[in-house]
This record gives structure tokens, sequence and C-alpha cells, in this order.
């Protein structure tokens, strides 16, 4: 076989740079003593510097707060939060309810899996144009290679714009980051889909990706970042189902399941 | 109300008969067609049950036992796979049941020995089957550009192989025989015939991963499938290593000894170097 490392050279001691806890003494946070440097930060700033090593502006994060404030909906009919409530109307714990709610919400066709492959398009289309080609082309190579693009069209009101864009681009604007080269990239491409075959509108995943990318995440921070993005929405819907009765939320008749399979038949 | 005629779950598989003045409590169970409590339950066997589920028909005897022989295999891949690692360590700090099995899918679902490695395998073995040409062409192929970015890291190795091991496990040899046994046509009865030529064309070991994509496959089951079947197939040694590792305690069980290259306590350069 291939001489290739092996894994004794990674037994011993766990190295790292991240950080670590020495109980009964301090922690270590990316180079930081967590309780004497890092203790005031506030939670989304110390978030970010635990995936990007980097600090951020009050402005920047202000921005990235509202990119989680503005899809925050306590509506358990959306799939993931359908899960916590489920989770909670067969009265599972809280967190159980909670975890498997943001699992569920690196999603295929909303949430994080939508979140990495916009932000890595956006990054794309942003180099192909810097280098000279025409954006309808990138568009149109990317929707022959890919069938279609993460952040444009909903799996929901597929005609309406999408409402959180508005009060996301007014926070933006408010903070003067509305306007970055990702954020034009974004709408530049809407007008693309819009105007060919396609009728896509652009939805608030772009948007969000778009933003982030402009104040300087790649898209793996984009995705890491995205990770508590709903998770606002969902502790409302497990604690109204634990105070209906236990398995009461959105109950099903046996009726309910409409069967298209094999005839009935013995063993 | 149309609310009440569009909440609705459409299924093959699965249909129910409500009990007389009672329509949420099931009178009879029916699955792809078999009436679950008064026919399937005292005449199949749990892995005909299992290809009845995902498959919609019964096994032949050859691959309802094919099937059992998997399911032993990689019931329990160990205390130290990262799957069993992860749910013991849910287990030991005294987690609810579910965080430990919910531990043991997230540490085994990946693309570096989980089953999402399985799912890449099976993709390759739909495509290149029994031909070596094929295996050398896909193994060896340019990655893709301007691939969609996705949420899982990159591997570092071919699917189905091992990236470290020095040459292929006894477990895995014993594994491939025993299905090899039932599974005479396919792939991995090829397997079996050309488990060092494929491995040459690879350039590392077969792995467990290897062996059960093509046995999944050969069952007839879809990549996405054979990723759940896979994840589902461990989770019994998560379980039990998670239990006794709960007996066991902290204090037994491992908790690594630590090196911080940065820590400001040691290294005044720590600080300025972020």
């Amino acid at each position: 076989m291939n001489e290739r490392e092996t894994l004794d050279s990674w037994t011993g001691p766990l190295r790292t740079t991240m950080g670590g806890c020495f109980p009964g003494a301090r922690a270590v946070y990316r180079g930081h003593d967590l309780h004497a440097r890092l203790r005031d930060t506030d939670w989304l700033d110390l978030y970010l510097f635990g995936i990007t090593g980097r600090r951020h502006t009050p402005s920047q994060l202000k921005v990235l707060n509202a990119i989680w404030v503005i899809t925050s909906y306590p509506d358990p009919r959306l799939w993931n939060n359908r899960v916590a409530a489920l989770a909670g109307s067969a009265r599972s714990t809280g967190s159980l309810a909670l975890a498997a709610a943001l699992a569920t919400s690196e999603a295929a066709i909303y949430g994080r899996q939508i979140d990495i492959a916009i932000a890595d398009f956006l990054e794309r289309a942003q180099r192909q144009c810097e280098a000279g080609t025409n954006l309808e082309i990138v568009v149109h190579e990317e929707l022959k290679r890919n069938r279609g693009i993460g952040g444009y069209g909903r799996p929901v009101a597929r005609s309406e714009p999408d409402e959180r864009i508005a009060p996301m681009l007014d926070v933006a604007s408010q903070w003067g980051l509305a306007n970055g080269k990702y954020v034009r990239l974004a709408f530049a491409i809407e007008q693309i889909l819009i105007n060919g075959r396609w009728r896509m509108r652009m939805n608030y995943a772009a948007l969000a990706a778009a933003l982030a990318l402009d104040i300087g995440l790649s898209p793996q921070e984009c995705y890491l970042f995205g990770f508590p993005t709903f998770l606002a929405g969902m502790p409302p819907c497990y604690i109204e189902a634990v105070q209906r009765p236990p398995q009461a939320t959105m109950p099903l008749p046996c009726s309910s399941i409409h069967f298209s399979g094999a005839d009935r038949r013995s063993w | 109300m149309s609310d009440e005629i569009k909440d609705v779950i459409h299924s093959r598989i699965w249909e129910e008969e409500a009990t007389e003045n009672d329509p949420f409590t099931a009178h009879a169970c029916f699955c792809n067609g078999y009436n679950v409590y008064s026919d399937v339950l005292e005449k199949a066997s749990y892995p005909e049950y299992l290809y009845l589920l995902f498959r919609g028909e019964r096994p032949s005897t050859q691959v309802a036992r094919a099937l059992e022989i998997l399911t032993i295999a990689i019931a329990n891949p160990g205390p130290r796979d990262p799957s069993v690692h992860a749910a013991m360590a849910a287990g030991v700090g005294g987690s609810p049941a579910a965080a430990a099995l919910m531990a043991a899918l997230a540490a085994g679902a990946g693309v570096s020995g989980g089953a999402r490695e399985v799912f890449l395998c099976m993709q390759l073995w739909a495509d290149c089957g029994c031909k070596l040409e094929a295996w050398q062409k896909a193994l060896h192929a340019p990655s893709a550009i301007g691939k969609k970015m996705e949420v899982w890291p990159e591997a570092g190795h071919p699917p189905g192989f091992a990236p470290y091991a020095k040459c292929c496990a006894t477990p895995v040899q014993q594994t491939l025989a025993a299905l090899a046994s039932h599974l005479n046509n396919g792939n991995i009865a090829w397997l079996q015939q050309h488990r060092e030529s494929l491995e040459l064309v690879s350039g590392h070991p077969l792995a467990m991963t290897g062996v059960i994509s093509a046995a999944l496959i050969d069952l007839g089951f879809t990549p996405k499938a054979g990723e759940m079947l896979t994840l589902y197939f461990r989770l019994p040694g998560a379980a039990a290593h998670a239990l006794e590792q709960g007996e066991t305690g902290i204090r037994n069980f491992p908790f690594f000894a630590i090196d911080i290259l940065n820590d400001p306590a040691t290294n005044v350069d720590a600080g300025a170097k972020q």
C-alpha cells in the first residue's frame, strides 16, 4: 500500500489552538483567557470568533444578529419547527426537541444546505465576473451544471417576494452594510433569473449569504454561522405543544394515511 | 373543510384501519399489503420484515439471510469507533438515551467511515459495478469544476476503502466471505474474487464500508436507503456501550490530555497573533 500518515502520530495529548479548560482554574478560547479577556463579549461575537478566529465590529454584529432575528418564525407547521413541536407533544425533553429541530434545519430545500451552496456560488460567480466573464454566462452555466441555484426560488409562496428581504435590507442599510459587492451581485443574479424563463426570485438565504460574505465570512463560515438561524422560533413551538394535552399537536386519524401501494395479500 | 382533505400522508408502504368509534386507534395495520399483526408478526423474520419495509416485497431466503449477516456484522463497530465513542460520551454523563443515539448517528454519519461514505460508495458500485476499468476511471477522475458545495467535508480517501490501514482487516474479509456465500451473482461475489485488484486501483485496503455498500446494492437498496440502513444497523452497539459506560462512570472513561499550543498562560505572544 502507499506510504501514508499513520494514526500513531495522532495519539497522545490532543494538540489544539482552539482552547480547552483547566477545571478549578481557567479556560482558554482561541488563545485568550475566556474569563479574563473575553468575559464581557457579546455571545454572537464570541460565536463568530469561535468560527472565524476574527472579531467583528458592532455594525457587523447588528446585521448578523438581524439575519437570525428576521427569520425566527414560531410556526410549528414549518418542517424543522414541527420536529420540536412533535417532540413536545410526545413529552420529550426540550433539549432533544431543539437539537433534533436544528439538525433538521440542515435541509436540502431550505436551511443549511442552501446556505453553503449559495455562499459558494456567490463567491465563485464574483471571482468569474472579476476575471471578465459575463454574469449571464456564469448563471446559465450554473443552472446547466446544478439544475437550480439555491437561494433563488422558494418551496412556499413561489411567486411572492420573500417577506424577509425588505426588513433585512433596512437593517443592513441602517448599519451601512446593504451595498456590498456580494449584495449587488445577488440582486443582479435575481434580475437575470426573473427576466429569463426561470422566473425565480431571490429568497432570504441568498441575501443572508451575500451580507455575510460582504462582512468577510467564507462559505464554510457562513454555514457554521447559520446553524442557530431558526433556533429562536423553536422553543415556542415546543412550549405550546407541551401546554396542549399529550399527543394533541397535529393529531392524525388513521384515515389520514392515503395508501396507494400493493393490494392486500397474505404472507 | 379543505384543510381536512389536504392534511393527508401519502404512503405506498403503510395503511391502517381504524377501530370502530375511535378514528385515532388502529384496528389493523398493513405493510405493503400484508397485515402486520395478524399475519406477518408470527411468520416473518426480522430481516424479512425490514426488507419488506424498504423494498416493498418479501425477500428470498438467500437475500434475507444476507441482510441478517449484514446487520450482525455492523451491529457493533466497537467502542473505538467514533459513533460508539460519541454514544458512550453521552451515556457516561447520564444524558437521555435519545441523546446517546443522536450522538452515535451524528458521529456515524460522515464521509470518513460513516453512513455518507456508504452512500457515496453505493453510487460508485451502481456506476462502476464489476468493471475494474470503471473503478480506475472513477477513483482517479479529477474533481468536478463548479460542483455545488455541500455540507459534508472532504473525506480525504476513496469511499469504501480504509484511509490508514496497511491491509484489509480480517473482520472485513470474514464479512465479505460470509456475504459471498449467499450473494453469489453480483458485486459481492465479484469483490470476493477481485478484492486485491480493486485495492491496487484505489491504493487502499477495502474497508467495511465498501463491503456494506456492495452488499446493499446487491440487495437492491438505493444509496439513500443504504445510508439510512447503515445508520440504523450500527445503533445496537452504540446503545449497549452507552449503557455500559453509564454504569462504569466518568472516572473510568478516557478524558485525554490536552496540549494548547497558544495557551496565553504559557505563550505571551498568543494574544498578539490573534
